[in-house]
């Protein structure tokens, strides 16, 4: 624990993208959390939302949404550490997050490769969720009966903790096999993607149903014309969701045994030896992978729906 | 989409007949019936308001562009019960002629409009577009319409919405994109092409709506009330552009408006209609001069200030006027209010 001030100050320098020196020679929190903030508002230069994410920020109307957020995380962190070596916490009940981050350059090699496992888990279960969400939207929208087969079924499903099926799953497959995890994440991930797509291929509104009408154009063509695109927001809303939960899913999965190459069976162990600061660092990660996932999903939503991005040019009513 | 022939003996006796008469001597073909009091005529304001005259079948004149014969809607409600939305409704719309529909809410315009349309289908009685049965007519594509909410499809562009009547019919991409540049044009919106709906003031997505349906050339125009959601100001410059287009385009045009001066400004003939149970009591024919083809004006550039301009000079005419009170006092004595 010796010298963790300056370090903090670096590292938030670093990540922050500062390109002048902070104020945070000293050891006082107060005054580390003042330089800090300072270092950020002069930098101007970059932005992290939350743990990641670090973005060249061209516009200062994009600098003045990102920055506050970075600002008020980092002074968060300063705090806590401040917290923390001001009254002497003991690592088993809150790590300094100096002591987070030593660890988690430590462990840098085994965290990217547990990451890639349990983000593999997470992206195919994702997948699987979102490819049977749909399709079974897409059936139910389209007839009444199946609609009300399905809607008490995912309403039950949606009231189990699916979580609670992974130590079931795992004794149902090898000790070796991924497929539980899967399984858990791509059920989980099933319930938003099918319940936001259902809403969105019935709302349709009653103008473009008539519009539709007096076009003349059959049930296929409606489907693909106005019902699909339509639903396509509604979707992309039920998978960003989707996403953060399937993260959430496939590393909680994991704390009930089975294959032990995940994020969260090293949450587990590292608990289990009293090696705090290491299993907060694997939580730091997990949390990364989340942010990560989630962005992926918004970038997707961002690329499939350009309507809806808000532009500045030619927005000039005119009548 | 070619046009189904016409099938019905109502049609074939249509070819046999002379030469259409103009719509100003077409008698009004609202046929009274028995639920529905005596039209009331304005006495003296308008030299053509005319009352309903002796019954002409309509069916014995040349082909019309929409005849309405003795339509009943009855709605079912959810509590077993049934709404008389309309009953009796006779009407005969000439074709290039402008009829508007007015009357107060819950008179069944709209319905009627749609009865039209094949968008509602009539509990009793006929309804038939251009001499086929309207169902065959929507099928073949005889009319466009334009409702109250423009209702483009925000994920296609403003050419891709205009496009969209052409494209669900397999119209080739070249010649879509031709009609579409066409279309904005006619209603002043070519630079907005590549823009979509969300970034369009309300009226200018209504003039979409309106190049929309005109995409396919239709013959006949529904408007359920398409300006009804706009200001004063964008209303009298759309209605401004609807006259000219009409005009350029010759197309058939059925209104259903809450606007005594928007029914004026725009109809040949005015249907008035009432509430409890929705009828026509009354078919005012207007005759406001001033609003032919403005001279040296035909196509090309829409010169919108120009239209504006002269619309003023009509709605500024003791004519107009008068006609306003006549369809006014209609109104009123149809127990609308």
């Amino acid at each position: 624990m010796t010298g963790p001030g300056p370090r903090l100050a670096a590292d938030a320098r670093s990540v922050a993208d500062a390109s002048d020196a902070a104020d945070a020679s000293g050891a006082g929190g107060a005054r580390r959390a003042g330089g800090v903030s300072g270092a950020g508002g002069a930098s101007g230069a970059g932005g992290v939302s939350g743990a990641g994410g670090v973005r060249g920020a061209r516009a200062r109307a994009r600098l003045a949404v990102v920055l506050p957020p970075v600002v008020f995380g980092i002074v968060v962190v300063a705090l806590w550490e401040a917290y923390v070596q001001a009254y002497d916490i003991k690592p088993y009940l809150l790590p300094a997050p100096s002591e987070i981050w030593t660890q988690f350059r430590h462990s840098f090699r085994v965290i990217v490769d547990t990451s890639k496992a349990t983000g593999s888990n997470a992206l195919v279960g994702l997948v699987v969720g979102l490819v049977t969400g749909l399709l079974a939207a897409l059936v139910a929208a389209s007839s009444k009966i199946v609609d009300g087969l399905l809607a008490p079924i995912a309403a039950a499903m949606n009231a189990i903790p699916i979580i609670a099926l992974a130590p079931l799953f795992n004794s149902m497959f090898s000790t070796t096999s991924s497929v539980p995890r899967r399984l858990v994440v791509a059920i989980v991930v099933f319930f938003p993607v099918y319940v936001n797509t259902v809403r969105g291929l019935r709302q349709v509104p009653d103008v473009q149903r008539e519009l539709m009408r007096s076009l003349a154009v059959g049930r296929w063509r409606f489907a693909c014309t106005v019902q699909l695109p339509g639903a396509i927001p509604y979707l992309f809303t039920g998978f960003r969701v989707a996403s953060s939960l399937a993260v959430i899913a496939a590393v909680v999965a994991e704390y009930f045994g089975g294959r032990q190459n995940g994020l969260g069976s090293r949450i587990t162990s590292a608990a289990a030896n009293t090696a705090y600061p290491r299993a907060w660092a694997f939580v730091l990660a997990a949390c990364v992978l989340g942010i990560a996932v989630y962005l992926i999903a918004g970038l997707l939503e961002w690329l499939a729906t350009p309507w809806r991005r808000g532009s500045g040019s030619g927005s000039t009513a005119r009548t | 989409m070619t046009s189904t022939p016409p099938q019905s003996p109502a049609a074939g006796a249509a070819s046999d007949a002379p030469a259409a008469p103009s719509p100003h001597d077409e008698p009004t073909a609202a046929v009274p019936d028995p639920v529905a009091p005596d039209p009331v005529v304005p006495g003296t304001a308008v030299p053509t308001a005319a009352a309903v005259p002796a019954a002409v079948p309509a069916a014995a004149g040349p082909t019309q562009a929409v005849e309405v014969i003795g339509v009943d809607k009855v709605f079912s409600t959810s509590g077993g019960g049934a709404t008389v939305a309309l009953t009796g409704i006779d009407l005969t719309v000439a074709p290039g002629e402008f009829v508007s529909l007015i009357g107060p809410s819950g008179c069944g315009k709209s319905t009627l409009l749609r009865l039209v349309g094949d968008l509602v289908e009539p509990t009793g009685g006929e309804v038939r577009v251009f001499g086929e049965p309207a169902r065959a007519a929507r099928q073949s594509q005889r009319y466009g319409i334009a409702f109250q909410q423009a209702g483009l499809l925000e994920w296609r562009t403003v050419a891709g919405n205009v496009e969209l009547p052409l494209q669900v019919h397999g119209v080739k991409k070249k010649e879509r994109r031709e009609r579409a540049r066409e279309l904005l044009e006619l209603v002043g919106l070519a630079d907005f092409a590549g823009h979509w709906p969300a970034q369009l003031s309300g009226g200018m997505q209504q003039r979409v709506a309106i190049a929309r349906a005109l995409a396919e050339r239709p013959p006949l125009l529904l408007l359920d009330e398409p300006f009804g959601a706009l200001d004063e100001m964008t209303r009298e410059r759309m209605q401004a552009e609807l006259a000219r287009i009409r005009l350029e385009t010759s197309t058939t045009v059925i209104l259903v408006t809450h606007s005594i001066p928007e029914a004026v400004f725009l109809s040949d003939r005015v249907a008035v209609m009432s509430p409890r149970p929705g009828r026509i009591t009354q078919v005012i024919d207007i005759d406001v001069p001033g609003r032919g083809p403005a001279p040296g004006e035909s196509g090309g550039a829409p010169a919108v200030e120009d239209a504006v301009a002269e619309a003023e000079d009509v709605r500024e005419q003791a004519a107009f006027f008068q006609a306003v009170t006549a369809v006014r006092e209609a109104l009123r004595a149809g127990g609308g209010s």
